[in-house]
């Protein structure tokens, strides 16, 4: 069963007096329990489709459906709430905040629900845990290496335990060591926990660690592989 | 209260620069309520009166004496229960730097006519039998050590020479506007040292009703209109008010300052404010992407406006109440009473919660107004 529907979605950008077309009339189902690898060259339209599938970004045509809602077609107050409970985004630098510990930046996401303190803090607990972090529930991501900070920002994408993760290059910015760490991460949560991941990446190791691999050139899907 | 930590974590991100933005705030609602103190203490001064009581002045002008001789023809107005007078002596205390009121009264029938100037049965007598004598507000005799039966010496400037006072007695005023920093000494004795002058700097009349008060002043004013010394008789509130007016434009100067402080503090704030918010662009992208919405944005960052105007103003505020209370300020004896009034307080917190408003709303509808995708893009 399709987790991810986008019919016939355009995408466009207006660069001064220039239109960039990203997408037109793309097509795509992903099936729930899927780790989907995302790759193409500079310019093809991953991150705009992370974006669109994030509820971040809107098509200018199309429809945008994740969990059978249409994300395209919410306003940005429903997408908010809509995002807080679905999504889980990792970004390629990390992005934690610097004044708060990792404890604090894995609760973000849990602060626009309604559980308890308490309840927080179990899942906060369970989060760091599951990414090989419960030591380190109070150091500053100054104080943490690389790895261990994108393992912090994979814990807050999972805490609010959301139906989809989305991943944008999340080995970057990483050693290959800690590189193998997150995918093995990865791995782990979609095997495991039967998350729905999609990561856009460059890199063919990484992608090989997924079970399926999209090919994007010009905003065309033009190839669609099934990792052996 | 869980977005607490986020708020507090952001404004420790800069401690120096929110610690600073604080302070500015801080002192600010100080000035503020200090100024606005020094207005509504002359305002209060203005108001004070008995409503018995009416004030004679020289015509040309308070500095210009009376003769002492009208002390008599004013107890013959009809209406005119009482008389007594004073005369401003303008003394000096020890180095001859140290300043507050004094002057030269007669003693039995003013202190018959201020009930408000309270002390003991014994100290009172002792004042009262004892021309050399001087009695003293309670303040004096704390600020200087003084106690009683103890010899003050006053550097007369007006009056030049050495004044020697015997401390006789304390009286503490039951309203604040006479102030308990006065030294009041016998008129017979300035009237002596001065060569049997026979002048008073102005006479206080008591009368019989407060709805009399107009027609008495003006039979008093018609009959010395054609002496060499005519006089202008108004109530008490009057003469006090003449004095407020004096220091009108003063208030109003006052009044502009602590606005313009306020306002520069504003700008001082709203920049702090709007530099700590750019700096997070890509946080306040990052906080989007998770999920929080605009509206919870626009009020995390007016909570953190909030939180440097409240406790500026709970700094700035707070100490101006405590300390013109706790060092008994009175403005060197020209603002008794002085003390930072509940709505000054409540002022001064509505000008925090404008501060607060002012400087956090751009900053916050910037936030809340962030487009994510291209913030991201920077970020990334």
């Amino acid at each position: 069963m399709a987790l991810v529907e986008i019919r016939d979605v355009h995408k466009s950008f207006q660069r001064d007096a220039q239109r960039i077309e990203v997408f037109t009339g793309l097509t795509l189902d992903i099936e729930a329990g899927s780790f989907t690898a995302l790759m193409g060259p500079s310019g093809s339209g991953k991150s705009t489709l992370l974006n669109l599938l994030a509820g971040l970004d809107k098509p200018t045509s199309g429809v945008v459906r994740v969990g059978g809602a249409e994300v395209s077609a919410m306003r940005p107050a429903q997408l908010a709430a809509w995002r807080a409970r679905h999504v889980g985004f990792v970004f390629q630098s990390f992005n934690l905040l610097p004044v708060l510990t990792a404890y604090q930046n894995v609760e973000l996401p849990l602060l626009l629900t309604n559980l308890s303190k308490k309840e927080r803090d179990e899942r906060v607990r369970i989060a760091l845990g599951v990414v090989g972090l419960d030591d380190r529930l109070d150091h500053y991501p100054r104080q943490l290496s690389g790895g261990q900070e994108q393992r912090v920002a994979i814990a807050r994408a999972i805490v609010a335990d959301p139906t989809l993760i989305l991943l944008d290059e999340p080995t970057g910015q990483l050693d290959a060591k800690s590189s193998q760490e997150v995918l093995t991460l990865l791995q782990r949560l979609n095997a495991e926990f039967n998350k729905t991941i999609v990561v856009v990446t460059h890199d063919a190791h990484a992608a090989q660690r997924a079970k399926s691999v999209l090919h994007l050139e010009k905003g065309d899907l033009i190839e669609k592989a099934a990792v052996s | 209260m869980k977005f607490l930590p986020l708020v507090l974590a952001n404004l420790g991100r800069h401690k120096r620069r929110t610690l600073l933005t604080i302070a500015s705030v801080a002192l600010a609602l100080f000035l503020f309520a200090s100024l606005r103190t020094v207005v509504t203490t002359l305002a209060a001064t203005a108001q004070f009166g008995g409503a018995r009581r009416l004030v004679a002045t020289n015509a040309t002008g308070i500095v210009f004496p009376l003769p002492l001789a009208y002390a008599n023809r004013l107890k013959a107005v009809p209406g005119v229960e009482a008389v007594s007078w004073a005369n401003w002596f303008g003394g000096r205390y020890g180095d001859g730097k140290r300043f507050f009121a004094n002057f030269a009264v007669d003693a039995e029938s003013y202190l018959a006519m201020y009930p408000e100037i309270v002390m003991p049965p014994d100290q009172r007598e002792a004042f009262l039998h004892d021309k050399s004598s001087a009695l003293i507000g309670k303040r004096l005799l704390t600020q200087f050590g003084w106690h009683l039966g103890q010899n003050v010496t006053l550097q007369g400037t007006i009056f030049p020479g050495d004044w020697t006072f015997t401390v006789r007695a304390v009286y503490t005023p039951t309203d604040p506007v006479i102030g308990d920093d006065v030294l009041i000494f016998h008129h017979a004795l300035f009237d002596e040292r001065i060569g049997r002058a026979g002048i008073a700097g102005w006479y206080i009349v008591q009368i019989d009703h407060p709805d009399h008060a107009a027609g008495i002043a003006k039979a008093i004013d018609d009959m010395f209109r054609n002496s060499s010394a005519p006089t202008k008789t108004g109530t008490e509130r009057e003469f006090q008010a003449s004095f407020a007016t004096m220091w009108g434009n003063v208030s109003l100067l006052m009044g502009t300052i602590g606005l313009a402080v306020v306002f520069a503090i504003l700008l001082v704030t709203a920049n702090a404010m709007m530099m700590s918010a750019r700096e997070r662009t890509g946080e306040v992208a990052v906080l989007k992407t998770i999920g929080f919405s605009d509206r919870t944005l626009f009020t995390l960052v007016m909570l953190e406006a909030g939180v440097v105007a409240l406790t500026g103003a709970a700094i700035g505020l707070g100490s101006a109440k405590l300390l013109y209370r706790a060092t008994n300020f009175n403005g060197l004896g020209f603002l008794p009473g002085f003390d930072v009034a509940p709505a000054t307080l409540l002022l001064g917190a509505g000008v925090a919660l404008a501060l607060m408003i002012a400087s956090g709303v751009v900053p916050a509808v910037r936030a809340a107004r962030l487009p994510v995708v291209q913030a991201l893009r920077h970020v990334e």
